[in-house]
């Protein structure tokens, strides 16, 4: 069964590009503002064209969920399977998987970057970061 | 001059609660409305506003027109809102101003849905591209702000097991509930996974049915004879992002601001308030509801549930008629409903002498809330 596929737009198409080339990007206005996912405006001044940045690739876990039901067939092997919310060190948030084992997960736990292709997507998921601070 | 205590609710009424197959939404609407009417003991001649919450299960165009032409009612006000669950008090809260302003007289605020017999995608739909990593239905997100709650104050699983206890004692009694039977701890924490941390009885039950109000002003509820009105004292409403990574905190809803101004409409405070619906989609909704009302401090909702105070006979007694997660999972009317019945004198459980009634609603994943205030 095949996976639910995200379905990049003009705006968001430069963020699922940047992931298939090895990086995460985030957006970032004149202001300062930064934030996912893409937007044609920044929305504290709504200021247009926000330029694309590239995360360090770092975060922390703020929250996560462990899934027991699959509400699409295509995980229902995967169960049961974490999605996270990180927050990345540059302010943006994203939702994503932890690649470690669910028992692992812990509040505030650093996380590092780690893409995963499903068939021919590029995910941007997170592993625990184990490295000494 | 305030709108506190000048405008009523005058009528309740409601369909069965459960599983309807083969009634349409509309159809619903229409049932709920005529009890409403019949409770109010108006002619549907003299209603001229029909308010509708968008059926959740299947959004509609001009939804609110094909309920009007059911009822047989040209509104000169009226249509259909996309608020989640807190549309209800902010349909009431419409209805109110909009007589105020004279644009009509007396209002029908109505909703019904049938995800239980018809379709049930919307509380398992993908949530946009997230969808390639899971993300995916209603409970996830809620699982997140639950969790959250646990690791900033330490909320043990005893504590989102007691807004459970409690809804599920009150609705076993309850004729009209749909799930009747009671829970305990140790079944509640043998209860499946749904989305880890949460577990079924921390879920809202999925539900067919309709519930509606009757809104006119004090003096007209005088005019027509209404037997049993009962006086709205404040509301107050509140909203945030669409996306749940979006907001700054998981852990604080948006019902402190729309409390904030029910009460202060009200000229009262949350240690005035003598029984409380609060909206159950979650267990955690209450716990964070108890929270920003101010029934208790921020992270102290685990403590103050713990022992019973939320249930009938205790400090602050909570969904007496069972709420979402035993009476039925109709997003909100039902609350009302049980606030007006303890205004009125007539629930079946009671709070003796009770004077003041809040009532929460709340839409999505905590995006929308409206707070109403009822008396007597």
């Amino acid at each position: 069964m095949e996976m639910p596929k995200p379905e990049p737009t003009d705006l968001s198409r430069p963020y699922w590009d940047a992931l298939r080339e090895g990086y995460l990007v985030f957006q970032r206005c004149r202001c300062g503002n930064a934030w996912l996912p893409a937007r044609t405006h920044c929305p504290a001044c709504l200021k247009p064209e926000p330029r694309w940045e590239r995360a360090s690739g770092r975060g922390r876990i703020v929250s996560w969920v462990v899934y027991h039901t699959a509400y699409h067939p295509a995980f229902a092997d995967k169960l049961p399977y974490n999605v996270a919310l990180v927050q990345l060190i540059e302010g943006p948030r994203l939702l994503t998987n932890i690649v470690d084992p669910n028992e692992a997960l812990a509040a505030d736990a650093p996380v590092v970057l780690k893409i995963e292709w499903e068939g021919d997507t590029a995910l941007a998921r997170f592993r625990l970061d184990y490295t000494p601070a | 001059m305030s709108l506190s205590g000048r405008y009523v609710i005058a009528g309740i009424g409601h369909t069965a609660f459960g599983k309807l197959p083969g009634q349409d939404t509309v159809s619903l609407n229409v049932e709920a409305c005529r009890h409403a009417l019949a409770d109010a003991c108006v002619d549907k001649s003299v209603v001229d506003a029909v308010f509708v919450k968008v059926p959740t299960s299947a959004h509609q165009f001009m939804y609110g027109q094909k309920v009007a032409e059911a009822l047989g009612i040209t509104p000169r006000m009226g249509g259909c809102w996309d608020q989640g669950g807190a549309a209800n008090i902010t349909l009431l809260s419409f209805a109110i101003m909009a007589i105020e302003a004279g644009q009509c007289d007396v209002a029908l605020v109505c909703y019904a849905d049938n995800p239980r017999s018809g379709n049930r995608a919307v509380y398992g739909r993908p949530r946009g591209d997230d969808a390639a990593y899971g993300w995916f239905s209603t409970a996830a997100g809620y699982g997140m702000i639950h969790r959250r709650h646990m690791i900033e104050y330490g909320t043990r699983p005893e504590d989102f097991a007691a807004v459970a206890i409690a809804s599920r004692k009150h609705g076993a009694g309850n004729p009209s509930a749909q799930l009747r039977k009671p829970l305990d701890l140790e079944q509640y924490m043998v209860s499946p996974w749904v989305v880890d941390p949460l577990r079924k009885d921390d879920c809202a039950l999925v539900s067919d049915g309709g519930a509606a109000l009757v809104v006119m002003s004090a003096k007209r509820a005088k005019e027509l004879g209404v037997a049993q009105p009962v006086p709205v004292l404040g509301f107050g409403h509140g909203q945030t992002s669409f996306e749940l990574p979006q907001r700054a905190t998981l852990t604080s809803t948006e019902a402190a601001r729309s409390a904030h101004t029910a009460f202060q409409m009200a000229g009262a405070k949350p240690q005035d308030v003598d029984v409380a619906q609060l909206y159950d989609c979650f267990t955690v909704t209450v716990l964070m509801t108890l929270e920003d009302y101010g029934f208790c401090g921020k992270g102290e909702a685990g403590a103050f549930v713990r022992d019973g105070a939320i249930e009938y006979g205790g400090q602050l007694p909570v969904n007496t008629s069972g709420g979402l997660l035993s009476e039925t999972g109709m997003p909100g009317l039902q609350l009302i409903m049980e606030g007006v019945r303890q205004m009125r004198g007539t629930a079946r459980l009671q709070v003796s002498g009770a004077k003041l009634c809040v009532v929460s609603n709340q839409g999505g994943t905590m995006h929308t809330h409206s707070t109403l205030l009822l008396g007597n």
